[in-house]
């Protein structure tokens, strides 16, 4: 080294030698913005992106209130769920009037009046505009057993001593039709959640051993599926909810409602699952996992699910809509749920003919929540779907 | 080649056919004790007087005595020779009840099918060309709504308004002088008069998926090379548009098929209830709530032998349309 022909030059060099201290990374510097966001975890870049999905966030808050409500439906209503006002059999909504004689009095309704009308045999009710009945706020009402512990009487409205609430009309035993429909929530909302969470699991399961193991394993799991798939949903969903036993409890038909919703609707996350397994189980990160001797539980677990859990969730909140449609499609047509256990598809099976169309419109009411509830899980499910891939 | 594919799609159906129809007798056996003996039960209540020789031959019929096995087998059995069994409630041979019903399930399936590709083809196409513009968003509004609202509700309103503004006959699917008849031109006739309202009611909610997912195909297929490729050189944007990605679409119409066809005939079976229509429905309904179990499961069977085909006929349709399936050489799995 030292005898080539070259000799060192100590000191100066020919070319230009910057006398900076050294900094590796200088040529890949980043904005504290840039760093915020390459640094930010998959969750995190997902809630930024679902943000941005204003008519999604919005759906978001709606089903929260929704489901929050459910936690506190007593309170909230008028009247209990089971409360008969015989005199007032399909009274029709009641409206809620500021103005009394002319004077700003506050919110407050009239006394309804009902009369047989002898030519229809209807009962026809109009309102006693002598007197105001103010509607009052926090005050004591139907007695309940919150969340069946505690006694209370607590309502956020009740009707003045006299004088009858029925902001959306009553049903043919009397019995308030809002009311009905926030203790209908309990029962609809909770289906979809119990149900997805039942086909969740099934699909996760069932999807990754087609998706991971693949071979006969695969092929047996596929048929099953293009079978279950070849019936149409409803008339099996109708046979199987035919042959519960008539002489199960209504709480026990619930449970089984739900997994008969589930047991039909896993396909759909199965196929995802593995579909998904089968593109990533070739990705080089999985090959060198499992070079390095790691368990096929360990690399679907640790490495394979991370990878597309955020896509499975926004396919199942996609699914959702289908089994609470289901069940009030179910129960609308008598063999769903019975009562007493209320959902809005029992409260629709009061709606089932045109004579209710033309004579006691309020009781197809309960379809607005169904809808609403619908279209909220499609934005929201849209929104967590885009924002599920938060790279692109 | 071709030939090879059609056979060896037909075979596969032959395992999906038993593996249905398995799951269709275990839905038969389900309810407790079999419907013969609460038949009886029911019959002795009542007071009547139970014809012996009537139920050793239900029971000679069924093969009640012997074990499960043999009665499947006696049931796919008689299946095949065009035999679906014997209702309990109506005293006469499944085929018997359920023959005219079956038809009219499939021309109502059928019509919606085409309903759907009429509305949301046009739909589908001028939402993705006018992407993010106010007509975007209306029709994708109103597509969710299709989603949305329950269409046995949507049925019950549109009744309602049938009745009162067009004065249609309300329920069922054809004049009532019709009823029992057998088909005629004038019967065909008040048939289609009668068939709009289920029509446009199952309709709505396979025709918003429908749009959805057409307008996301077109979008995928508008973005492509080739598009841009057409665009830059100069051709006319309508030419740009019906020259490739709309036969493009065209093709996704019919493998939409398979995946919408379940859905068709569920709403099928719920607006029939509603709308008190001669299909399947309400039978199966009645049925379902009587428990006789035998008209069911013949109902079941057929409507899933109705998807089964119609998958078929959609992925046969495919091939011979679609050159690039038969290029892949993607025949059998």
């Amino acid at each position: 080294m030292n005898d080539s022909g070259l000799a060192a030059v100590p000191g100066a060099a020919d070319h230009f030698v910057s006398t900076a201290p050294f900094d590796p990374t200088s040529a890949a510097r980043l904005t504290p913005e840039q760093e915020r966001f390459y640094l930010a975890s998959q969750w995190m870049l997902m809630w930024w992106k679902f943000k941005r999905h204003r008519v999604a966030v919005v759906s978001a808050i709606i089903l929260l209130f929704m489901y929050a409500s459910t936690l506190v439906t007593e309170v909230l209503v008028p009247y209990n769920l089971h409360t008969r006002h015989t005199d007032f059999i399909y009274a029709p909504p009641q409206s809620v009037h500021w103005i009394h004689e002319g004077r700003l009095t506050g919110p407050f309704v009239y006394e309804l009046k009902k009369s047989l009308n002898m030519e229809t045999l209807r009962r026809d009710y109009t309102e006693d505009t002598t007197k105001p009945y103010p509607v009052r706020f926090f005050c004591n009402g139907d007695p309940y057993q919150f969340w069946g512990m505690i006694d209370m009487s607590l309502h956020v409205t009740c009707p003045e001593e006299g004088a009858t609430l029925f902001l959306l009309g009553t049903d043919r035993l009397g019995r308030d039709v809002l009311s009905r429909i926030f203790y209908g929530a309990r029962i609809s909302l909770t289906i979809g959640l119990l149900g997805i969470a039942v086909s969740f699991a099934l699909g996760l399961v069932i999807g990754g051993i087609a998706g991971y193991f693949g071979g006969w394993a695969d092929l047996l799991i596929q048929r099953v599926i293009e079978v279950i798939r070849s019936f149409p949903e409803l008339p099996l969903w109708m046979a199987l909810s035919a042959v519960l036993p008539v002489t199960w409890s209504p709480i026990l038909i619930y449970f089984g409602i739900t997994g008969i919703l589930a047991m039909l609707e896993w396909t759909g996350l199965a196929r995802a699952v593995r579909s998904k397994l089968l593109a990533l189980r070739e990705e080089d990160y999985c090959t060198a996992a499992r070079l390095m001797g790691a368990r096929p539980k360990r690399i679907i677990g640790r490495h394979l699910l991370p990878g597309f859990m955020s896509h499975l969730i926004a396919s199942a909140t996609l699914s959702i809509p289908g089994m609470i449609l289901g069940e009030t499609a179910l129960s609308f047509l008598g063999i769903g749920l019975r009562p007493p256990i209320t959902s809005w598809g029992v409260l629709l099976n009061e709606a089932q003919n045109i004579n209710v169309v033309a004579l006691y419109p309020w009781l197809m009411l309960p379809v607005v929540p169904v809808i609403v509830v619908i279209l909220a899980f499609n934005f929201f499910g849209d929104g967590l779907r885009d924002a599920a891939d938060p790279y692109r | 080649m071709m030939l090879r594919y059609v056979v060896n799609r037909l075979l596969l159906m032959i395992p999906t056919m038993i593996a249905i129809s398995i799951i269709v007798f275990v839905i038969i056996q389900l309810p407790p004790g079999n419907y013969l003996e609460s038949y009886i039960a029911e019959l002795q209540a009542q007071g009547e007087s139970v014809d012996p020789q009537k139920i050793a031959f239900l029971r000679e019929y069924y093969g009640l005595d012997k074990p499960l096995l043999q009665q499947y087998l006696h049931w796919v059995g008689g299946m095949l020779r065009g035999d679906f069994g014997y209702s309990f409630e109506f005293n006469l041979p499944v085929t018997k009840v359920i023959g005219d019903r079956m038809l009219l399930t499939i021309i109502v399936s059928g019509v919606t099918i085409l309903f759907t590709w009429a509305v949301a083809f046009p739909i589908g196409i001028y939402s993705a060309t006018h992407l993010y513009s106010w007509g975007d968003y209306g029709l994708s509004l109103l597509g969710f709504l299709g989603i949305a609202i329950p269409n046995f509700m949507l049925a019950l309103v549109m009744m309602y308004l049938a009745n009162v503004y067009f004065g249609t006959s309300i329920g069922g699917l054809m004049g009532p002088e019709f009823i029992g008849k057998p088909w005629s031109w004038a019967k065909t006739q008040s048939v289609l008069e009668h068939a709009w309202i289920p029509v446009i009611v199952i309709g709505t909610h396979s025709t918003a998926g429908m749009i959805r997912r057409l307008r996301a195909n077109l979008l995928d297929e508008l973005q492509k090379q080739y598009v841009v490729t057409a665009r830059a050189k100069g051709l006319s944007p309508r030419k740009v548009l019906f020259k490739y990605p709309l036969r493009m679409a065209l093709n996704f119409f019919i493998s939409e098929i398979g995946s919408i066809l379940p859905h068709i005939i569920s709403g099928t079976e719920i607006t029939a209830v509603v709308l008190s229509l001669p299909t399947a429905g309400p039978m199966l309904l009645n049925a379902l709530k009587s428990q006789d179990m035998y008209l069911a499961g013949s109902f079941l069977m057929f409507l899933a032998l109705m998807i089964v085909v119609g998958v078929l006929v959609s992925d046969l349709a495919l091939v011979a349309l679609d050159p690039r399936i038969r290029l892949q050489g993607g025949v059998a799995r």
